[in-house]
């Protein structure tokens, strides 16, 4: 989801996906692209052969940035975001 | 081609995200060698989309969270590898459900860590894997202290060589 942010927190293996906060491994029923995910994961597990080792996932998520944007936020502010909205 | 970090999060926020610092304790990667095949190995997935079995365990403490909005709980869940969707529930503030509870394996694919299994790819994978809920306190206290240890524990206990932490 952010692996710049895996990188400077030292993640040992990373796999970055250009998908929306709240789903890692894609779309809910769409088996192939969980399972592209998780292969990707586990070959990354097996093959890295240093600390760092960052490898990107060539998928385009097949929603609008706007819809997938809009879709992935929840349903009310979380408290913290609601606190800090509050403060401004 | 390298994925855009950001291109999800409100532009707002993306200053929040850009240098996030390691503890100060922490300044190496974690590293500990793969050295067993994949076709030998058991895997574990751990994911902090803070999913609970209805019925069986306790939600995440959202109210406490409403309370503190600084505080996340830090507690964690065994979830049967073999769970159905129906069964799961999830606690987490900051995204929209909808689609874990619809189908777990966005958050965490254990049917289809099932198939690669079926497949050959995978040696085996753990009767339980592990769930936690993201939004954390600064510091992680709780975390490092006692919900990591106890989680390692739980996954040398059935025999897990490896772990997928799947982020949301």
């Amino acid at each position: 989801m952010m692996p710049v942010v895996a990188e400077r927190l030292l993640a040992p293996r990373i796999v970055g996906v250009e998908f929306p906060f709240g789903h890692p491994f894609g779309l809910p029923g769409h088996r192939v692209m969980q399972r592209q995910v998780l292969e990707l994961a586990l070959r990354v597990l097996a093959g890295a052969s240093r600390p760092g080792t960052r490898v990107d996932i060539d998928i385009q998520w097949p929603q609008s940035r706007k819809e997938a944007y809009r879709a992935w936020q929840p349903k009310e502010p979380s408290p913290i975001v609601a606190k800090l909205l509050g403060r401004r | 081609m390298e994925v855009d970090s950001f291109a999800f999060l409100p532009r707002s926020f993306r200053s929040l995200y850009e240098r996030p610092e390691p503890l100060a304790d922490e300044t190496e990667p974690v590293w500990a060698p793969f050295d067993k095949r994949l076709a030998e190995a058991r895997i574990a997935l751990v994911s902090s989309a803070g999913l609970y079995v209805k019925g069986r365990q306790e939600p995440f403490d959202a109210e406490r969270e409403r309370r503190e909005p600084e505080w996340g709980d830090p507690s964690w869940r065994p979830i049967p590898a073999s769970v159905a969707s129906a069964s799961l529930g999830m606690t987490h503030l900051h995204v929209n459900s909808d689609d874990v509870l619809a189908d777990h394996n966005v958050a965490l694919p254990a049917t289809v860590l099932d198939e690669l299994v079926a497949d050959g790819m995978v040696g085996g994978r753990t009767d339980q894997h592990f769930s936690v809920m993201g939004y954390q306190e600064a510091g992680l206290r709780v975390w490092r202290n006692e919900t990591a240890p106890a989680i390692a524990a739980r996954l040398g206990d059935h025999g897990a060589d490896a772990v997928v932490l799947a982020p949301v």
